[in-house]
């Protein structure tokens, strides 16, 4: 059947809503946990309590995050089943297994020790507590890793094949789908944004304390902790960039060349626009500065090999289709019970395109006989919005130097031991707190929005991935959502900025800003 | 490798063991929220009562998320009819679940009675809906769903939620509630001292009667009432997943099911008997013994349902022929197999640091004790 466009455009809306803001939280545990299992060690290493504290203050800020971490994270899962039926079916042969291995090895780990994190402290030996704390932070990444799994899987969907008889996909080898290149790039890529952020994090709120001079000492060590962490892992984002991922695939390379604006495939190696003024009707970017050679030795890392563009793109999405259409036709034979060897040869041989025929099921009840006006409509849906991506992408790289500077810079006078004087420096990295985030939802709006119109990539279209369900009931969970969310995020901001005020005076040690000065302010 | 039919079993059993072992660890954690409001006289007793469940009811809530995961793994068909028919029902579930993780940790961040108490209601909300709500799913489970698939195998709901909130439906609700509730005064009772122990105590002693007589018509009502399509033909156990490929004819009942099979009837007779039990040894001692019978009655009712149900998974009542059985709801052979491994390296792992956490933070929680770590405390 033809699905009506509200639906995907509501199911479509919901999912944005709520994965973006379940990733809200999700890079600062992953960076916090990190961070808190470093400061932990230096305490177990040296004996010195002020590492405790740090670890129990910045821990307190962690599990105000991580309950929200939680409560969002349940929806995504829950919200596969719910919004997206078909895609369910579809894939849940490769996708569902990724997911449960996440649970039994990431999300139990995590969630069973956390409570031992918060409560073992007088439990557990030092080393004990330490080993928790590890565990904690690599469960953490595990899930982050066996999500990107999945992910990298729906941009790049190896290791698996159609299945007629089931009519669905059908893992071939895990170990295609596991060791993903597009996969672990992303991998690499989103793990090591959440250290930023976490350290961001750390060293924004450590200088908010240096430029109050309270807490000079706890604040001052917690600063060059995440100034050291903040610089590696700002680096590995940067250097492990995943625009190496977008030359696998076909819909990477598309959005690498919507990404780039890059209209036309150019002699290699292919020169780098800087900044310019795409213009989707006109297939041309106004005003591009270019860096010659650059796009070529990120994209494909030689300079013999071409990047296509996105007009000769568009023209193999076009000879996809008519293969798709194919491929639909035996499809229907096959079902309709001709299981001759012929048939099976045709449809074997023309699969792989199979879901490019399913993006006329947009505008067809029967893609075998679709119109050219049809092949054409569905060849354009295959090339996104090209500004969106285009300047979405810069604001990330634009964050992420920003981010690279600040690390640098604050590393440098760690180093030297004067970063509490370098005023200009603590207050700009206070106002560098929302960079890490601004980063991370911009990096997945480029991937995700970049791979329209699909849900896997060349696969299954996102139009015929949705859950037969009415609009009412759409905007009930859409309201609901938005309900609940932005009363949580209220309430956790408050949390989260009281505790921020408050500082390490809130573990009521006795050694902290407002419980050694008599005259404290009140909160 | 083993048999594609083997596996499909393996998998029936697995997911057997993933709904008992959420039921048997969230269970205590709902009936705990679900009874806070009622059993902390005040706010140091809430807390008490928090913490007997504070440090591990985020792991135990994980099952329900591996449950999430193995039906998208192993019964995708189940996992998409299901969540996507029961649209409403399932995003109400969600909802409740919503208060947990924020009541537990924000509740007692700040100091404000208004604000905890608030809380105590949210966690109350989190602890009694999803028990319900789950219960009157397991009501209609029982019946069938409307549910059929085009040829796609886009699956269909023709139901509503109101429909799904019928006598028989709304009654397991209540059994629902009332064995959470018992299960986690059972658990409460365990961790606590003085007048909380006392009123746990109490609790015990007045639900467990309730518990047994509402499910106990619950279970005649199935025995008697309940019936499920006979299965005519179909392509075989080891067949590619199709769930259009096989036809039914007429229904028998439950009663008949388990007659074909008496040493079934082990099941509701295990149910029966540890919940009997767990309740007299809840009144008569002081050990963790009631809360090993109340868990092996639950997992005795589990089972019922699952021998009544065998071979299917998800009964449709409009159309009986789409219903989803194990033969033809499965993955691939490969997944199943795969999935199979995966769940055998980690489910001990799982069990073996689960034990230690529990080991570590095992001990009673009081209200003392709540007062000499209040910072560091829920």
């Amino acid at each position: 059947m033809i699905i009506g466009d509200e639906i995907v455009s509501l199911s479509r809306l919901q999912f944005g809503l709520t994965a973006m803001y379940h990733f809200l939280f999700v890079p600062l545990t992953l960076g916090m946990s990190f961070i808190l299992a470093i400061m932990e060690s230096v305490y177990v290493m040296t004996g010195k309590p002020v590492y405790k504290d740090m670890t129990k203050f910045w821990g307190k800020l962690f599990g105000i995050n991580f309950a929200m971490g939680v409560t969002t994270g349940i929806t995504l899962e829950f919200q596969f089943g719910t919004n997206w039926a078909y895609y369910s079916h579809y894939v849940g042969d490769i996708f569902g297994p990724i997911l449960a291995s996440e649970g039994w090895m990431a999300f139990f780990l995590e969630s069973t020790l956390v409570g031992l994190f918060f409560f073992g402290w007088d439990r557990l030996s030092k080393v004990q507590h330490l080993a928790v704390t590890w565990a904690v932070a690599f469960g953490t990444s595990f899930s982050a890793l066996w999500i990107l799994i999945a992910n990298g899987w729906m941009q790049h969907p190896v290791g698996s094949a159609f299945n007629y008889e089931t009519l669905r996909m059908e893992m071939q080898s895990f170990a295609d789908v596991f060791f993903n290149p597009v996969a672990q790039v992303k991998f690499v890529h989103t793990v090591a944004a959440g250290y930023v952020t976490g350290s961001m994090f750390v060293l924004g709120i450590s200088a908010w304390y240096l430029l109050q001079r309270r807490d000079l000492g706890f604040a001052r060590r917690s600063f060059s902790v995440a100034a050291g962490f903040g610089l590696a892992s700002v680096l590995s984002v940067i250097v492990l960039g995943d625009e190496s991922g977008y030359t696998s695939g076909e819909t990477q390379r598309i959005k690498l060349a919507a990404i780039e604006a890059e209209w036309e495939t150019h002699e290699p190696p292919a020169s780098f626009t800087v900044i310019g003024f795409p213009d989707q009707d006109a297939e041309k970017t106004h005003l591009a500065l270019k860096i010659p050679y650059a796009l070529g030795l990120i994209a494909t890392r030689s300079i013999d090999e071409p990047v296509l563009g996105i007009k000769d793109l568009r023209e193999d999405s076009t000879r996809r289709i008519r293969n798709g259409m194919i491929a639909y036709g035996e499809l229907a034979k096959l079902r309709a019970g001709d299981k001759s060897e012929a048939t099976r040869a045709r449809f074997d041989q023309h699969k792989v395109d199979l879901g490019y025929g399913l993006l006329l099921k947009k505008y067809t009840e029967e893609p075998a006989n679709a119109s050219e006006e049809m092949i054409r409509k569905a060849a354009a849906d295959t090339i996104p919005r090209v500004a969106p991506m285009f300047w979405v992408f810069r604001l990330m790289v634009a964050a992420g130097f920003t981010m690279l500077f600040v690390f640098a810079m604050s590393f440098y006078y760690c180093a030297t031991r004067v970063a509490d004087q370098k005023r200009w420096l603590l207050r700009l990295a206070v106002w560098c707190i929302p960079l890490p985030w601004i980063a991370s939802e911009a990096g997945w709006f480029v991937a995700e929005y970049g791979r329209q119109p699909w849900t896997i990539s060349g696969v299954l279209p996102t139009s015929m991935s949705v859950s037969s369900i009415s609009t009412e009931q759409l905007w009930f969970s859409i309201g609901g959502f938005l309900f609940f969310y932005t009363a949580l995020l209220v309430i956790e901001m408050y949390l989260m900025i009281k505790y921020i005020r408050l500082g390490p005076s809130s573990l009521h040690t006795g050694r902290y800003h407002f419980e050694t000065k008599a005259a404290a302010p009140a909160l | 490798m083993f048999d594609y039919e083997i596996l499909r079993v393996i998998w029936w059993i697995f997911t057997g063991v993933v709904i008992i072992a959420f039921t048997l660890t969230s269970g205590f954690d709902f009936g705990i929220g679900a009874l806070l409001p009622f059993v902390g006289r005040n706010d140091l007793e809430r807390r008490a009562v928090i913490n007997t469940i504070g440090g591990t009811w985020e792991g135990n809530q994980v099952w329900l998320v591996l449950l999430g995961g193995a039906l998208f793994a192993v019964w995708p068909l189940v996992y998409a009819t299901l969540f996507s028919g029961l649209y409403i029902a399932m995003l109400l579930v969600l909802f409740a679940l919503f208060f947990r993780p924020a009541g537990f940790d924000y509740r007692s961040k700040l100091e404000d009675p208004r604000w905890r108490n608030a809380w105590d209601w949210g966690l109350f909300i989190g602890g009694a809906v999803p028990p319900i709500l789950l219960g009157v799913l397991v009501g209609n489970l029982v019946q069938g769903l409307p549910f059929h698939f085009d040829s796609d195998l886009r699956p269909y709901y023709s139901g509503s939620f109101f429909g799904l909130l019928n006598p028989f439906a709304l009654l397991c609700g209540v059994v629902g509630l009332l064995l959470c509730l018992f299960h986690g005064a059972i658990y409460l009772k365990l961790r606590t001292e003085g007048g909380l122990h006392e009123r746990a105590l109490n609790l015990v002693r007045v639900i467990g009667p309730a518990l047994l007589a509402t499910l106990a018509l619950a279970t005649l009502w199935v025995a008697y009432g309940m019936s499920l399509p006979e299965i005519a033909t179909m392509p075989g156990t080891d067949a590619a997943s199709n769930p259009l490929a096989k036809t039914v004819t007429t229904a028998h009942t439950w009663l008949d099911q388990f007659a074909a099979h008496p040493w079934m009837f082990a099941a509701p007779a295990i149910g029966f008997g540890g919940l009997l039990l767990a309740w007299r040894t809840a009144i008569t001692r002081n050990t963790g013994l009631a809360f090993v019978f109340s868990s092996l009655g639950i997992s005795g009712m589990l089972l019922s349902l699952g021998f009544g149900l065998f071979p299917y998974l998800l009964i449709s009542s409009s159309h009986p022929g789409h219903s989803l059985t194990i033969w033809d709801a499965s993955s691939s052979q490969f997944t199943l197999a795969l999935a199979f491994w995966i769940t055998v390296v980690f489910l001990p792992i799982v069990l073996t640091y689960t034990r230690w956490v529990y080991k570590v933070l095992w001990g009673s929680v009081t209200p003392e004790k709540v007062l000499n770590d209040q910072h560091t405390l829920y």
